[in-house]
């Protein structure tokens, strides 16, 4: 299954915290932001107002492959 | 016994260090001596408070709780004598504190117009948060500000005054923004934002004194007769790294704290790392200061790790911002000046990079379309600067061929002879290089 989640590159924030404030579900994006970890909260809706909002493009939605079939990981 | 640490100031800079320290010495005592009572917040960050955009209590980055993490004290004082001999500093309570290594990141303060009355209540600069709060008390009040200076502080008391529904005027001493930055029609799009925001710019304009009645501001006169009201007096025309500490003991200073490429400074036992600290680098073999929150972590970084022996040199890079300005949001990267002084920047501003102003030795190419421009210096082989206003598509792939030195040869001819198709060039030289990672 292919879904998306929220990367972040750390050189470009400066911890302002627009994007946590803005966060509908109240997770710290800044947490994991300033520290370059993509945003690893089960609750995250991925609904891009943190990545919409931050005034760096510190932020980026990126594609991820969560779940891999067996039948995938057997064949590689 | 354990190692002592001792860090002035408790800024970007000072906050990476102990982090980079404690990563190396677990038993080590690191303490970190700020003036500001506040814990740690973002600086930048201040901008978007005075534009309502963020609360202040979402400013406050690093919880006490960090600091409790990696085990590091936090005291607030002033530190008002550095004993480089005795290996001890003197705060301003009487208190010393011995040390065995000592990191100076106290970062820089604004720097003020020589002119008449800028000690009335009413003129502010943007250094820290007790600043911010001033100018949001003061605006509560007043119904008209200037703003004198340059760079992006200077827009973003501008725009946070105006969007505090302060009418605001900028003044230009010469005719344009931040000319030895940007180039006419970067400026140009600037100032048309910035007007159409309601701020009211006005060029040819050199504050001559600032008015008062009762100890409070009421007008600035402007050098050729001009005479506008202003209950508040906003000031960025540049700010000097803090190195009075530095300078009394003895330690090698010019326009900032001198340190060599492991940001030692001419002390073995002491270290200076961010806005403070005029960095060698052994690439261009020259000193520079940069003042941004990035590079402040970078040295910060670097200075911890070696304050704990290390030996690490600092990794310079090509420093970039990613910025708002009149509401356009800019990526500056590496040389894109022209070389020559700016009219309302008398040193470097916050946010700001000496490198910046350099003039590379390069063909520039443009492409724009509606409110957006990119702006690119093409070097031999690789690109030496890049400036992207408003849509931010070729940010983060510029960011990368610029810093990564990425030879260009096999795209350069056609980015000189076709700059209308510089977005996909660059675009498909970025998807090239990551296809290569």
């Amino acid at each position: 299954m292919v879904t998306a989640h929220v990367v972040a590159e750390p050189a470009r924030c400066v911890e302002c915290g627009i994007c946590s404030f803005n966060c509908p579900l109240g997770i710290d994006v800044r947490s994991h932001a300033r520290q370059g970890l993509p945003i690893a909260d089960s609750h995250c809706l991925t609904c891009g107002e943190c990545v919409a909002r931050c005034p760096r493009g510190t932020l980026r939605m990126e594609s991820s492959q969560v779940f891999t079939s067996p039948t995938a990981e057997q064949n590689g | 016994m354990p190692r002592r640490y001792v860090l002035v100031g408790n800024g970007p800079a000072s906050v990476s260090a102990a982090i980079a320290i404690r990563q190396r010495d677990s038993t080590g005592d690191i303490l970190i001596v700020g003036d500001e009572k506040p814990g740690f917040y973002s600086r930048p960050g201040l901008a978007y408070l005075l534009t309502g955009t963020v609360p202040e209590g979402h400013l406050f980055s690093r919880p006490d709780s960090e600091y409790r993490r990696y085990g590091l004290r936090r005291q607030v004082g002033r530190v008002t004598r550095l004993d480089p001999k005795g290996h001890r500093v003197e705060l301003a309570s009487g208190q010393t504190i011995d040390y065995d290594r000592l990191l100076l990141a106290p970062g820089a303060r604004a720097l003020r117009p020589n002119v008449p009355g800028m000690d009335l209540d009413g003129v502010v600069t943007l250094d820290n948060l007790d600043d911010a709060r001033r100018i949001l008390k003061l605006a509560r009040r007043a119904k008209t500000a200037v703003v004198v200076g340059g760079g992006i502080t200077a827009l973003e008391l501008a725009e946070g005054l105006a969007a505090q529904g302060v009418a605001t005027h900028y003044l230009l001493r010469k005719d344009r923004y931040w000319s030895n930055v940007l180039d006419a029609a970067e400026s140009s799009l600037v100032e048309s934002r910035l007007e159409a925001e309601g701020i009211r710019l006005h060029r040819q304009a050199d504050l001559a004194a600032v008015v008062g009645k009762g100890g409070r501001v009421r007008a600035v006169e402007l050098k050729d007769g001009r005479r506008l009201d202003a209950g508040i007096v906003a000031v960025a025309i540049g700010i000097q790294p803090r190195i009075e500490l530095a300078q009394a003991a003895g330690l090698t200073c010019d326009r900032g704290v001198w340190t060599d490429e492991y940001m030692r400074t001419s002390d073995p036992d002491v270290y200076a790392a961010g806005d403070v600290a005029e960095v060698y680098d052994p690439a261009s073999g020259r000193r520079v200061l940069d003042s941004l929150w990035s590079i402040a972590i970078d040295q910060g970084r670097t200075a911890g790790a070696n304050m704990a022996g290390a030996g690490e040199p600092y990794p310079r890079g090509i420093p970039f911002n990613v910025t708002r300005i009149g509401g356009l949001t800019t990526t500056l990267i590496g040389a894109v000046g022209n070389g020559r002084e700016d009219g309302d920047l008398v040193a470097l501003a916050r946010g700001d990079s000496e490198s910046w102003r350099q003039q590379a030795d390069a063909f520039t190419v443009e492409a724009e379309a509606d409110v957006s421009r990119v702006r690119l210096l093409v070097g031999e082989r690789t690109l030496l600067g890049a400036v992207v206003m408003g849509d931010q598509k070729l940010s983060r792939p510029l960011q990368d061929l610029i810093c990564e030195q990425v030879d260009i040869l096999p795209l350069r001819q056609r980015l000189l002879s076709s700059p209308k198709d510089l977005p996909d060039l660059v675009t498909s030289a970025w998807r090239d290089t990551r296809a290569r990672r």
